[in-house]
């Protein structure tokens, strides 16, 4: 192990995996710290999951090298899973079992030394201490989701993946859930979150964005939208979607997008932005206003770009 | 480094087992119901002492005698005269085409032979095809001509009634020389619904992780593949021993099949026999992609096991492609065993020509199951 990689909880380089003539995963290189919280974003179908499953031996890639704590990918993959907690985006403990011997189950697979009060201990923690005895199926998805995340950390790992852990989850439920992981991190626990709620991206430390296979940005959410140089407008209004249309063909606009009354409009010429915005506004009466650029506009702006790069190149 | 078997892994991979079979009550009522239907129809419905079999008899010989032999056949409930032939070949040909079980052949001369005490004989063609449909009538042909000769030679031919019986009849198996006895295919049974119900339920249990994307989460875990392999196969193995009991039970009880031999040689076979069945299922479940083609899968081993074993058809009267692959199949060597024991009473040293082939297909089984599973997603 190099000393200097110490502090990384999972580092590759270069990684790539093809499902037939599939590229899915494509050149991927990927460090997060210990201790931090990495959220990982992209859209469904971007890689995501695949990813992951690289990173935790769980798929083989066909190129590209690293580690996981410190172990190999490659082969090393059962040091990994001691001591990786891995939640799945589709729920996948045993419906057929209760949740107490779900919990069972976890903790003797770990060779825990005291399995009955770890579990006992999770049970309380989950608040789930009175249905202990119930079957995991007839679980709601909030509560599956919670017994997931506390079945795959109930043998201590020191790094979490997981994926999609929010997906379905009420509001309420999804904004426990970040307490939870933001006070594990403060105990020196890493996390990689996959996620597709830019809410919950704001929430992380640091952030990936995948397209199509493809790492587009990395690194903390405020150098990731510097980086791309974008300048942002707010339009209020109504009717906003065939003044989108006429904004898009303008000069100076190179992405519109609506969020509920608002519309953002953004481009990389600043002057020539604000003059076609005020002429429009001036031209029907709309309010407007010089706004921030948010990580959600970027991300389409920077989906938008590699897609028509790659039909650029096709 | 991790231990290459871990005692406590392997029990957690038993007892979750264990706890989703409980849970199972379709499984459940397999274990229980397999055998029983399957007792019922080979046992009682194909098995049944069948009666009123299609005969055609050839009457060279017409005389008071013989007339009262073929109506003592028909009203014996065995045979159902259908047809009056003349010659030997009109006989063969409806065997042959299966228009008739049994082909009765009176001689020319056979009342004078008889009269002159010259003990003359009666031939009797039995397609034997299937053993379990003639041995009854066969044996029963005796009986009946013990019958007539106690009713008919009376008075002046009274000193013809004595022992020897004054004619003989001569049965003649055609196509199938190998006797069967009734009580052939009850033992058979056990093999028949161990690896029916053995190999799809354990072939269904890797598969049924991977359909329910629960495999991920095992894969995930620090457990090994012979864990896991083993750990699955176990709660099957009581199953395995619950349903040879009730075949066993069921075989004494209904149908007296005579016990000759040791019962703890009995449960030793079955015990091995159980594990290949199971490495069978296992490794057919890490071969397939979806429950259906575990399915699948299970069905084509069971098809040449119940055909090719000697359950079926007489082992030695098969041709030997199909001894060839029956020779493959651990249910040959089995059936061999649980007949071997039950009703000729064999000891430990005959059994050991038909106990190692079972142990050998289990380890080849098994060494094939851990090689095919997938430790990846991949
Ligand atoms: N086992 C597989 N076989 C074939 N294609 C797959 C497999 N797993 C994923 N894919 C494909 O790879 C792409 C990326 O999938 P995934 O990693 O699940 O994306 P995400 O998690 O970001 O939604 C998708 O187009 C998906 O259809
Ligand atoms: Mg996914």
């Amino acid at each position: 192990m190099s000393g200097a990689d110490d502090d990384l909880a999972i580092d590759v380089r270069s990684l790539n995996k093809h499902f037939g003539d599939k590229h899915v995963v494509n050149n991927v290189s990927l460090q997060v710290r210990r201790g931090e919280i990495f959220g990982f974003l992209g859209p469904n179908g971007s890689g995501k999951t695949t990813s992951i499953r690289l990173m935790c031996g769980l798929l083989t890639p066909d190129s590209g090298s690293g580690t996981c704590l410190g172990h190999d990918i490659r082969t090393e993959a059962d040091k990994i899973k001691r001591e990786v907690g891995y939640m799945t985006q589709k729920f996948s403990y045993w419906d057929d079992l209760t949740i107490r011997e779900n919990l069972n189950f976890v903790a003797r697979m770990y060779g825990m030394e005291k399995p009955r009060e770890a579990v006992n201990e999770a049970l309380e923690n989950l608040g789930l201490g009175a249905r202990a005895n119930q079957l995991t199926g007839t679980l709601s998805g909030g509560w599956k989701q919670r017994l997931a995340l506390a079945a795959c950390m109930l043998h201590q790992p020191r790094l979490l993946l997981l994926d999609e852990p929010t997906a379905g989850v009420d509001p309420t439920a999804r904004r426990d859930f970040w307490e939870e992981l933001h006070r594990l991190a403060a105990q020196g626990i890493s996390v990689l979150v996959s996620t597709h709620y830019m809410d919950e991206a704001e929430r992380c430390h640091k952030l990936a964005y995948i397209a199509d296979g493809k790492l587009l940005a990395q690194g903390y959410a405020a150098d990731i939208v510097a980086e791309q140089a974008l300048h942002t407008w707010t339009i209020h209004g109504e009717r906003l979607t065939e003044l989108s249309d006429q904004l898009r063909r303008a000069p100076g606009v190179d992405q519109t997008v609506a969020f509920g009354a608002a519309l953002h409009v953004s481009g990389r010429d600043a002057a020539q932005l604000e003059k076609t915005v005020r002429e429009f506004s001036a031209a029907q009466g709309l309010r407007v206003e010089p706004s921030e650029t948010s990580l959600e506009d970027v991300f389409i702006y920077m989906m938008n770009h590699s897609k028509n790069n790659a039909g650029a190149a096709a | 480094m991790d231990k290459f078997f871990s005692v406590s892994r392997w029990w957690s991979i038993v007892l979750k087992e264990f706890l989703q079979l409980r849970r199972d009550r379709v499984t459940f009522g397999m274990i229980v119901g397999i055998p029983l239907i399957q007792l019922m129809l080979f046992g009682y419905a194909i098995n049944t002492d069948p009666k009123n079999l299609p005969t055609a008899v050839i009457v060279a010989d017409q005389s008071e005698f013989t007339r009262t032999l073929v109506s003592a056949l028909r009203t014996s409930g065995y045979f159902a005269v259908t047809e009056q032939l003349s010659t030997e070949e009109e006989g063969r040909a409806a065997l042959a085409q299966g228009r008739v079980q049994f082909v009765l052949n009176i001689p020319a001369d056979f009342t004078r032979r008889l009269l002159r005490g010259e003990r003359p004989a009666l031939l009797l063609e039995a397609d034997a095809t299937d053993p379990a449909a003639t041995g009854m009538a066969l044996g029963a042909i005796n009986q009946i001509a013990q019958t007539v000769v106690k009713r008919d030679m009376t008075g002046l031919l009274a000193h013809l009634a004595g022992d020897p019986p004054p004619f003989e009849v001569r049965v003649h198996r055609l196509y199938n020389p190998e006797n069967n006895s009734q009580f052939n295919t009850v033992p058979g049974l056990m093999g028949v619904v161990l690896t029916m119900t053995l190999v799809l339920m354990t072939g269904l249990a890797m598969t049924r992780e991977r359909e329910r994307g629960t495999m991920e989460n095992l894969l995930a875990m620090p457990v090994r593949p012979i864990e896991v392999m083993t750990g699955k196969i176990v709660p099957y193995i009581v199953i395995g021993l619950i349903q040879s009991s009730i075949i066993l039970l069921a075989a004494w009880l209904l149908f007296r099949v005579p016990f000759v031999g040791n019962l703890l040689a009995v449960y030793v076979s079955a015990l091995l026999f159980i594990a290949a069945n199971l490495t069978v299922g296992i490794m057919l479940s890490s071969l397939a992609q979806n429950q259906l083609q575990a399915m699948q899968m299970t069905m084509f081993y069971f098809m040449p096991n119940i055909l090719l074993s000697g359950f079926m058809f007489p082992f030695r009267g098969m041709p030997e492609w199909a001894q060839t692959i029956g020779n493959i199949l651990p249910l040959t060597y089995f059936n061999r065993l649980i007949r071997g024991i039950l009703l000729k009473g064999n000891g430990w040293f005959d059994l050991w020509p038909n106990l190692w082939p079972i142990a050998l297909f289990t380890v080849v089984m098994m060494v094939i199951a851990v090689k095919f599973y997938r430790r990846t997603l991949d």
